[in-house]
């Protein structure tokens, strides 16, 4: 598993990359109570904003870890936001996309160098 | 971030019990505890909750002549019947300006042989001076420093605060007492600001750990952060100073009529007298043009202060001043200003989040219904 200074979890499953966000930012955003995902089909860079989740305290962004195609979404999440409090490193992946370039996933941290970031 | 930030008395409470601090009005508070809003939320409406509100200012207006004189010169800063508060009764105001806006709101109670006064931790400062340029001819205006004020919410407070002050269970809603507590006095008004009946408890600060630590011991208790209080007052549709009344609003535009008794109204026999009296008494005769309403999102998406609202055709209507996710209603609700012809509840509006207009409808408040023990 690979991780973003943004806490985002990155998982590969065949030739597509999983992404969720963290126990870490699951716990700091609070009780997670709507999220809004991309289109499927969607070409984004890294950076772009893809997702919207929103606790009871604020609304924040998730944003695209590397460039590639958005190619699914987890509907689950939008009829039960709360599901990332309760499993965000499992159940509640956001979306899986085609990376234009698998290698780039080598320049994110690991879980060591992630544990080191949150301290 | 906690350079300059005053610490409450139960600071070292709230850090044991593992509240979350963040800054607000000058304070560092907890905005949480590990359960989080949404179960904090739940467990005030369900049980009880017990909130840390010291922040809060607390000042005691002693008359200088009789307390009729003091009650007569408060109410030439509010637009409410002073003077009606029968002892042992307290009442919701607000101080306006002569542009007919909210200087804040506040609480008052008649304890006899003087006023004491609760108002908002942020316009604390400015009020005590508004109180003294104004009232000390009649009443020396004393600021209440060493105490502290906890708020205790929910159906399960009365039968918790009664195992310690057997007194509190034949208060009703708004009264007003003074009783003891192990030697110490204690200041108990049957109130609070979630919508729940409970109680809110001014006790010194040498007595405040081990009274708030007596409550907490209590099975149905638990702590409650800023983050669940602000949930629980907007589903009450109560109102945030400085998010949905200000400077720039009326009590009428608040609708905030309630709390304009008739005797300070057109035929009253205090009619007027008060900042502001001319627009606010024209407003309640002739109407405003904008209004606040209840908001209810039809969709899941939170519609947060600052969302501006449109009509249907895509004319700008008004704007949202408080909004979040309500734990109790389980959907996102909001209060915000609108035009006076949109103010009707089932009114269609359309909300703008992230650049994408979508349906709100305006509903009545309180979303949740409220349980005073009248």
């Amino acid at each position: 598993m690979k991780f973003t200074k943004d806490h985002e979890w990155l998982r590969v499953e065949g030739d597509l990359v999983v992404v969720g966000i963290t126990e870490h930012a699951a716990t700091q955003l609070g009780d997670v109570v709507f999220v809004e995902l991309p289109e499927i089909e969607t070409m984004v860079a890294e950076g772009d904003e893809v997702c919207v989740i929103e606790s009871v305290k604020a609304a924040s962004d998730i944003l695209a870890p590397l460039d590639g195609e958005i190619v699914e979404v987890n509907e689950k999440l939008v009829d039960n936001p709360s599901l990332v409090n309760e499993d965000p490193m499992g159940a509640a992946w956001f979306f899986k996309m085609r990376l234009d370039d698998l290698s780039a996933l080598d320049a994110l941290m690991d879980e060591d160098e992630y544990a080191d970031l949150i301290g | 971030m906690t350079e300059d930030l005053l610490h409450l008395g139960l600071h070292d409470l709230h850090l044991s019990l593992g509240g979350r601090m963040v800054p607000f009005a000058g304070y560092e508070m907890p905005v949480q505890y590990p359960s989080g809003v949404m179960k904090e939320h739940l467990h005030t409406r369900a049980a009880a909750g017990l909130f840390d509100v010291s922040h809060m200012g607390q000042v005691i207006l002693r008359p200088k002549s009789t307390m009729q004189n003091l009650c007569l010169a408060f109410e030439a800063l509010m637009p409410v019947d002073v003077l009606g508060v029968l002892t042992g009764r307290q009442r919701y105001g607000m101080f306006t300006n002569e542009q007919g806006g909210i200087l804040d709101d506040l609480m008052f109670a008649n304890r006899g042989d003087h006023l004491f006064v609760v108002v908002n931790a942020s316009c604390k400062v400015a009020d005590i001076a508004h109180m003294r340029q104004h009232l000390s001819d009649e009443a020396a205006v004393i600021t209440v420093t060493d105490r502290a004020l906890l708020a205790l919410q929910g159906p399960a407070a009365e039968a918790a605060l009664a195992r310690h002050l057997p007194e509190v269970a034949a208060m009703r809603f708004m009264d007003s007492r003074i009783l003891i507590w192990r030697e110490h006095e204690v200041w108990v008004s049957r109130s609070g600001y979630t919508g729940e009946d409970g109680f809110e408890i001014s006790i010194s600060d040498a007595a405040a750990l081990e009274f708030a630590n007596a409550l907490l011991a209590e099975p149905l208790v638990q702590p409650i952060g800023l983050g669940a209080r602000d949930s629980l007052r907007l589903e009450a549709g109560l109102c945030l100073y400085g998010h949905d009344i200000d400077l720039t609003t009326s009590p009428v535009e608040a609708a905030l009529t309630w709390a304009i008794q008739k005797s300070r109204r057109s035929g009253g026999d205090r009619v007027a007298g008060f900042p502001g009296a001319e627009i606010i008494l024209e407003q309640l005769d002739n109407g405003t043009e904008r209004r606040r309403v209840g908001l209810r999102p039809e969709g899941r998406a939170p519609m947060r202060e600052g969302t501006l609202l449109f009509d249907l055709g895509g004319t700008p209507v008004g704007t949202v001043t408080s909004g979040g996710f309500g734990p109790s209603v389980d959907a996102p609700v909001a209060m915000g200003y609108v035009a006076e012809s949109f103010a009707t509840p089932g009114t269609q509006l359309l909300g703008e989040v992230r650049g994408k207009r979508l349906p709100v409808v305006v509903a009545p408040l309180p979303f949740h219904p409220t349980t005073y023990k009248r």
